[in-house]
């Protein structure tokens, strides 16, 4: 039951809008769902360390990205791809040469389960599982690091009818948490921020995929706001890098 | 011995229901009151529709309901007739009538679909969708269509009241000649006391869930502790026999025992039984016998009781030669004038009488 | 650019299926709501609209803890030899038919509500059992009902998204419906793909739509009494 509630918890309370009150010094930033509790831990932080406030907005990259092209008052877009940043410099709506990587993203292969696998690489190979969850690769940047490391593995093809693919990996990770899948591919991150029992974990070595680049960029309503370029400085800081880190993302 | 035999207790939320009559197995029975007095769910208890807690129901011998046992509705072998005709609205006249017909074994069913047909006349409706007949035309299809289910019981809710008076009229020599045609028992609630009138044989009177008086027909029309003779169409039946025709006049003669009254001229047989209907406001008294009036129908009677029903007139209930009974509505002042007593032999005198079978 | 019919199938199959099972499923409810007066009818109408209220993810996540393999509804499929739900088409059939009950429920309760007892009482009068008079008398009479139910749970689930998203999987063939491939197509930037499954569906679901109405409309008119 505790396993129950905790789940709820996390996926029903975690993922919402969270609004800071408004005041004439402070920074609108839209950030991918992925880092929404890294980014709480570094609001209060920030604030202290320059005076400044944050007013934080959460989605999928590809939802925030598409309200800012129809005119959100975001000020600075930390995404979960580097994609959609590059796409803002080009499309205008970022301050060119403002983009930067503030995380990477770390893929493991996580089951609720303990000790299912030792060896994880064989675990796959042998596929004795009904199901693997991974994130759409289509759609999301942890899927498509997922099938990267499955094709270096050379399991793709055998190990396709046991996909079952979550639209984000927040849903991928709920394929797991809720052990419909028996394993799954989920980010870091969220095994870091999850309070239920700890499974069995697996961390991908980093070159068995493409780095998944989390850029930040300095979007053009933010261009004049002090309080925008100082966020992305601090950003950058050592402080704010060992809370990153701490959440389960490389950085640079 | 055929009887039926209906004992019903029940609670209908803060309406009581508490109703125990007997009646003859055949003929029409009439369960009137007013509405509200429960006569429907007495009716709709009979006929299964309503569970009643406390029920004996015992059709001529058979037990459809008692303590231990409960008959579910489409078991019992009834004919009922909704006030609503309540016909199937996605089916044509004939599969109306044949819904029930269909469902009954070929080897209980005794009515024809022919007779019922011609007896009612609704041949010429047959292909007609019900949606479009007319308020008389559908309660007639329904009787139909109850009737040949061929019941040993027929219920009959009200089936005149959705109608205006002319269809009333119309409907009411098909009842008349159903209850002669077709030997089929039939209970007939009713609040319309000249209906009463024209179609029962029995009558149950019913009264905030209680029966208030049960017996014949004609004898409790005329009791004067009753609501029905103090109606302001109140009237009294009396049987008799057809005994001549008058041709130069146009009249039919009807006798009671060695009284005579005369009708309007019927193409019917001497010697045949007659049922006459003579209203309480259409009879005057007079000590003796009078020559000089237009009256044709005058009938020596004695007073058997009195009423005063408003403070202008007296209901006057009187006993003929033969023990029927007639009533008589006078003023007060008419009353007092004529010093009418019980026991008081004289004479009434009949403005109108109307044959109903 | 080859068309991709399997979604276009496999939600025909989905919708229908669902529907099926909803009017077998949906009418004994419905006419247990209309006729009864127990005192706890008013929160079983609530428990059967509860679909409406909950967004569909929410009702999607919930059917994922319970259908999980140590969920109460997994343990239970599992015990039956049927496996676990989530990721199949029955689990997608079961999710529809949970998402879609109030829209084969409320029209099939109005319909019975509004014919009224009289209809089942005469028939019962005329020597049918109850099992023939509901067949006989009361469908036909509720066929309006019948079809606004059918029509409406099955054009909801050829639009049911996020409940089809949470437990699906996006496997082709399998789960990946229409309204999935859909939403895939957007996020991948394939716009024409998209708009052509999303303009077939809005054609048909007009279609639909516009049958029931226009069948409904004489319906009513040849029953006008």
């Amino acid at each position: 039951m505790n396993r129950t509630v905790a789940i709820i918890l996390h996926f029903l309370l975690g993922v919402q809008w969270i609004l800071t009150p408004v005041k004439a010094e402070e920074v609108m930033i839209a950030v991918a769902a992925n880092f929404i509790d890294a980014s709480r831990e570094l609001a209060p932080l920030f604030e202290q360390a320059t005076g400044y406030t944050t007013r934080i907005s959460y989605g999928s990259t590809g939802k925030l990205y598409s309200q800012i092209e129809h005119g959100a008052p975001f000020e600075i877009l930390l995404a979960a791809d580097t994609l959609r940043p590059i796409k803002a410099e080009e499309e205008g709506l970022a301050v060119p040469g403002s983009r930067f990587v503030y995380a990477k993203g770390r893929l493991v292969l996580w089951s609720l389960k303990p000790g299912l696998f030792n060896d994880a690489e064989r675990y796959l190979s042998d596929g004795a599982f009904n199901h693997l969850a991974l994130a759409n690769p289509k759609t999301a940047p942890y899927g498509l690091a997922a099938d990267q490391v499955m094709n270096r593995l050379g399991l793709l093809d055998g190990l396709t009818p046991k996909l079952v693919r979550g639209e984000s990996i927040a849903q991928t990770f709920q394929f797991v948490a809720t052990g419909n899948a028996e394993a799954g591919f989920v980010a870091l991150a969220q095994i870091k921020e999850w309070e239920g029992e700890a499974g069995t974990l697996w961390e991908v070595p980093a070159d068995y995929y493409a780095p998944i680049d989390q850029a930040a960029v300095l979007l053009k309503k933010g261009a004049a706001n002090p309080a925008a370029i100082a966020y992305l400085e601090f950003i950058r800081s050592d402080t704010a890098r060992k809370v990153i880190e701490r959440y389960g993302y490389g950085v640079e | 011995m055929s009887s039926i035999e209906v004992r019903l207790r029940h609670g209908f939320g803060d309406f009581e229901m508490d109703v125990a009559f007997d009646a003859p197995g055949q003929g029409v029975i009439a369960l009137f009151g007013r509405s509200g007095s429960g006569k429907t769910s007495v009716l709709r208890a009979v006929a299964g529709l309503e569970r009643v807690r406390q029920g004996l129901v015992r059709i001529n011998g058979d037990v459809w309901q008692d303590e231990g046992s409960f008959l579910p509705i489409h078991r019992r072998p009834i004919g009922y007739v909704f006030q609503e005709a309540s016909l199937f609205p996605h089916l044509s006249v004939r599969k109306n009538l044949e819904y029930g017909l269909r469902r009954v074994p070929q080897t209980q069913r005794q009515i024809p679909f022919h007779d019922v047909v011609e007896l009612l006349g609704i041949s010429s409706l047959l292909t007609r969708a019900t949606p479009r007949l007319s308020g008389g035309e559908r309660q007639r299809v329904a009787i139909a269509r109850a009737l040949l289910t061929s019941p040993r019981l027929l219920l009959m809710d009200e089936p005149l009241s959705a109608l205006d008076h002319a269809a009333k009229q119309a409907i009411m020599p098909y009842l008349e000649r159903l209850h002669d045609e077709f030997a089929i028992p039939s209970l007939y609630v009713s609040h319309d006391p000249n209906e009463v009138a024209r179609l029962a044989d029995h009558m149950v009177v019913l009264d905030g869930g209680r029966v208030t008086a049960q017996g014949d027909a004609a004898q409790l029309l005329t009791r004067l502790d009753l609501p029905l003779s103090t109606y302001d169409d109140a009237s009294a039946l009396l049987e008799g026999i057809v005994s001549s025709h008058d041709h130069s006049y146009h009249l039919t003669w009807i006798s009671l025992q060695g009284n005579r009254v005369a009708v309007p001229r019927e193409d019917l047989p001497v010697g045949r039984r007659a049922r006459v209907q003579i209203q309480a406001r259409d009879v005057s008294l007079s000590i003796r016998v009078h020559t000089d009036t237009s009256i044709l129908n005058i009938i020596p009677a004695r007073v058997i009781g009195t009423r005063d029903i408003s403070p202008t007139q007296v209901l006057v209930r009187l006993a003929l030669e033969d023990g029927q009974t007639l009533l008589s509505r006078i003023t007060r002042r008419s009353a007092m004038g004529m010093g009418i007593q019980e026991g008081m032999q004289l004479y009434a005198q009949v403005k109108s009488v109307a044959l109903l079978s | 650019m080859t068309f991709d019919w399997q979604p276009v199938w496999l939600t025909l199959k989905l919708a229908g299926t669902t529907t099926l099972l909803l009017l077998i499923i949906g009418t004994p409810i419905a006419w247990w709501l209309a006729r009864t007066h127990a005192w706890y009818k008013q929160a079983l109408s609530a428990v059967v609209a509860l679909p409406l209220v909950l967004p569909p993810t929410v009702l999607g996540f919930y059917l994922l803890i319970m259908l999980a393999p140590d969920g109460p509804v997994g343990r239970l499929t599992q015990a039956l030899g049927i496996g676990t739900l989530p990721f199949t088409f029955e689990g997608l059939v079961f999710a529809s038919v949970l998402y879609s009950l109030p829209f084969v429920v409320q029209p099939l309760q109005n319909a019975f509500e509004s014919l009224g007892p009289r209809p089942a009482e005469v028939a019962a009068t005329l020597r049918a059992s109850p099992w023939d008079r509901f067949m006989t008398v009361v469908i036909p009479l509720a066929r309006p009902g019948f079809l606004t139910a059918a029509v409406l749970s099955f054009a909801h689930t050829v639009g049911e998204f996020g409940v089809v998203l949470m437990i699906g999987g996006n496997i082709p063939g399998e789960t990946r419906v229409l309204s999935v491939a859909i939403y895939d197509y957007v996020e991948t930037l394939e716009y024409s793909q998209a708009h052509l499954l999303a303009a077939g569906m809005l054609a048909f679901s007009f279609l639909v739509l516009m049958t029931l109405y226009l069948v409904n409309g004489r319906i009513s008119r040849s029953h006008q009494l």
